[in-house]
């Protein structure tokens, strides 16, 4: 380009001359859709600009940050256990998962080691609110495809892990339970009975997503082979969980990462599925979720007693110091950074969030497949909106 | 409606109006019935929920009702740029294309306005004007989701109108008339390797037909697993996106009617209508007992037609003109073959 012919030309026209011929180029008969905002396939307020030729999708860009809260920002002004608040509404699917690696990052920071039963507690909670995620998930898949009835059986079924959830914290959806060193109280007497109660009505839940959804011939007919990801893409755009599982990587951070909460002590399988498309998405969830119940039966079966708290000072300051934590959320990969100046609240927080990642993908996924497919995609790849823009 | 009914014969006019007015309150009649029963009711209790269940009292019967009043409140919105004449006359057609298709199903022994003798042709073709309706809905309401949505809709009936037609013929050549009246007369007096005591329905011999009569017209009514058009997840509603208040009403009615329509005809042409094996046709008391008869019959086939609405997830559109050109044409030409062969050689 750089032999050009010199143009002898004032600048004033040339823009003009680079406007039309934008305007030529543009005007190419390819049609723009909005997605969104307000698009029942976004769950939420993601903008997705799709360029259409005819109902194939040229290009399709997500616009984000329509429901930036700049809890980043906020963590600064807060103090350790006042972020737990915040935290709790980043994935407002499974708040206690968020709240974990949050703490443990405090606790690493402070020294403090939770007791036994507290991280036998935690992991629990965590495993019960991945189930309740994944359940709506395989619910609102078969929403997106067209069938109505999975989603009111994932909501359903869901209902009874929240009650179970809410029975133990007081919070449906933002539990907040965590503290410091520990939990805010111990199990409600009765509580464990009831939760292999439930855990059966997930198990049976599962079955019949089995059967209804994944089994479903159409679903099948309009998930495989579409939407695929390759490992190398995948990884190389950061997906990560369930989404980068389907693509056949065989990374768990429960089982690869640092240890953190029981996962040591269960035994369970990390589930991967080689073709990366939507299908193998939506199986690879159904099996998690079917572990999920397998972790959360050991656990009960082993549950040490014990204190649920351990011994913090009452005002809580962090000594200086950096923590990076990450654990594996339902939605993928968590991570807080947390730099500590040791005072009570932390200098800096940088949040990674599993779904900013999962869906950055999407220009690179969503070319060249039909417009009914972006939105089975986008529901494969499950993401909260939420956990997007923070 | 004839005037035999009445007892008293009264004149032409009268008659067509009194015709007029019943056929224009099926309608509404039949859409209610299908909405309450199947979509509030059935689907209710398939999704382990219950449903409306305060308005009216018993088991919220009085809900669609008060639906139907709400859309007489609601803001009549039209978008800025729409087309406006076109924008209001689409609901119309919609439901006109519904309210002719009644015509010719005969509900008793002397029970119907007109007994064409092309009857069922005539049915395939006025319900495929719906689709001119979808089609100014699409356009005139200045939308991209609008738009894709009755293109989706258009490309759809081209593909199903000729399997809808096929799988009716095996009954046609059966029947050995076209006139809905004739294939029930047909049916009653058919009968089974020299058995007539049921006479012959014609789902016995044309099993294939009906099936392909069923998913030919699920299409043809925009029901899942065939509702692209309509693709609540992708495009909101389609066509029908930018309506509120009464026109969306008109749609509404007109998706339902048209589905009680269907439902009445597919009872008509497979079931033996409004006849029952034992009953002699020709009784008195068929003039009760046949059009009760016959709703008893649509409401079996609306079952089952909503069932697989309210199970399957939908069909992409390539997909669905695949499953058309590639599977249903094809066997829909064979099971007339094999009928002409059976009705030459057997």
């Amino acid at each position: 380009m750089s032999d050009s012919p010199a143009i002898d030309i004032d600048p004033q026209t040339l823009n003009l001359l680079a406007d039309s011929q934008l305007n030529l180029e543009l005007d190419n008969g390819d049609m723009i859709l909005n997605m969104g905002p307000q698009h029942p396939a976004t769950h939420g307020t993601l903008r997705l600009v799709v360029r259409l030729d005819g109902e194939r999708v040229l290009s399709a860009d997500p616009i984000i940050g329509y429901m930036h809260r700049g809890y980043e920002k906020l963590t600064e002004y807060r103090t350790y256990p006042q972020i737990t608040t915040l935290i709790n509404r980043i994935d407002w699917l499974s708040s206690f998962a968020n709240e974990v690696p949050f703490i443990h990052g405090a606790e690493k920071l402070l020294g403090v080691k939770a007791p036994d039963r507290a991280e036998y507690i935690r992991t629990i909670l965590t495993e019960l609110s991945r189930i309740a995620t994944f359940l709506l998930f395989l619910g609102e898949m078969g929403l997106q495809v067209g069938a109505i009835t999975p989603a009111f059986y994932g909501f359903r079924d869901r209902e009874h892990v929240l009650n179970l959830i809410e029975s133990a914290t007081g919070g449906r959806f933002h539990p907040n339970f965590n503290r410091i060193g520990g939990l805010y109280k111990d199990l409600p007497w009765g509580w464990t009975g009831e939760c292999k109660r439930v855990l059966d009505i997930c198990a049976k839940s599962c079955d019949d997503f089995d059967r209804l959804v994944a089994g479903n011939e159409i679903f099948e007919q309009r998930t495989r082979g579409i939407g695929i990801i390759t490992p190398e893409v995948g990884l190389s755009y950061g997906v990560s969980g369930s989404n980068i599982r389907a693509s056949g990587v065989d990374w768990d951070l429960r089982r690869d990462g640092e240890p953190y909460l029981a996962y040591k002590d269960v035994d369970f399988k990390v589930w991967t599925h080689p073709d990366g498309d939507s299908f193998s998405r939506y199986w690879v969830r159904l099996q998690e979720t079917r572990e999920s119940i397998n972790i959360v039966r050991q656990l009960l079966n082993k549950l040490p007693s014990g204190p649920n708290m351990a011994k913090v000072p009452k005002i809580i300051k962090v000594p200086e110091g950096e923590v990076w934590v990450e654990t594996e959320n339902p939605l993928g990969q968590m991570g807080y950074y947390i730099v500590s100046k040791g005072s009570t609240g932390p200098f800096r927080t940088k949040i990674r969030t599993a779904s900013f990642s999962n869906v950055s993908i999407c220009p690179w996924l969503l070319q060249g497949i039909y417009v009914p497919d972006v939105v089975t995609v986008l529901a494969s790849l499950y993401f909260i909106l939420g956990d997007i823009d923070r | 409606m004839s005037s035999l009914v009445l007892a008293v014969d009264i004149g032409w006019g009268a008659t067509t109006a009194i015709k007029t007015a019943v056929v224009l309150a099926m309608i509404p009649a039949g859409a209610l019935i299908l909405g309450y029963v199947f979509l509030l009711k059935t689907m209710s209790h398939m999704q382990s929920r219950l449903g409306p269940m305060d308005s009216g009292g018993f088991h919220g019967w009085f809900q669609l009702l008060g639906d139907g009043m709400k859309f007489l409140q609601k803001e009549d919105i039209m978008p800025e740029d729409a087309d406006k004449q076109v924008f209001a006359m689409a609901p119309i057609v919609v439901l006109m294309s519904t309210f002719l298709v009644y015509v010719v199903i005969p509900v008793g022994p002397e029970l119907y306005v007109r007994n064409l003798d092309v009857g069922i042709f005539y049915v395939l073709a006025v319900s495929s004007l719906s689709v001119i309706g979808v089609l100014m809905a699409g356009w005139a309401s200045s939308s991209k989701f609008a738009l894709l949505g009755a293109l989706r809709a258009a490309a759809q009936l081209i593909a199903y109108e000729l399997p809808l037609l096929l799988a009716v013929v095996g009954v046609v050549m059966q029947a050995g008339t076209a006139s809905m009246n004739g294939i029930v007369q047909a049916q009653v007096d058919g009968e089974i390797f020299g058995f007539s005591g049921i006479g012959l329905p014609f789902i016995l011999t044309q099993f294939v037909g009906f099936s392909l009569f069923m998913i030919a017209s699920q299409a043809e009514l925009t029901q899942p697993p065939f509702d692209m058009p309509v693709a609540e997840s992708e495009l909101v509603g389609g066509h029908m996106v930018e309506y509120t208040g009464f026109r969306f009403l008109f749609f509404f009615m007109g998706e339902f009617g048209t589905a009680f329509a269907f439902a009445a005809i597919s009872a008509t042409l497979f079931l033996g209508g409004w006849t029952l094996p034992g009953l002699d046709m020709n009784a008195e008391y068929m003039k009760i007992a046949g059009p009760i008869i016959l709703f008893t019959k649509v409401m079996l086939i609306s079952f089952l037609m909503f069932w697989a609405r309210f199970t399957y997830p939908r069909f992409r559109e390539d997909q669905l003109q695949k499953l058309a050109w590639k599977f249903l044409i094809p066997l829909s030409v064979v099971n007339i073959l094999v009928t002409a062969a059976f009705q030459v050689w057997v």
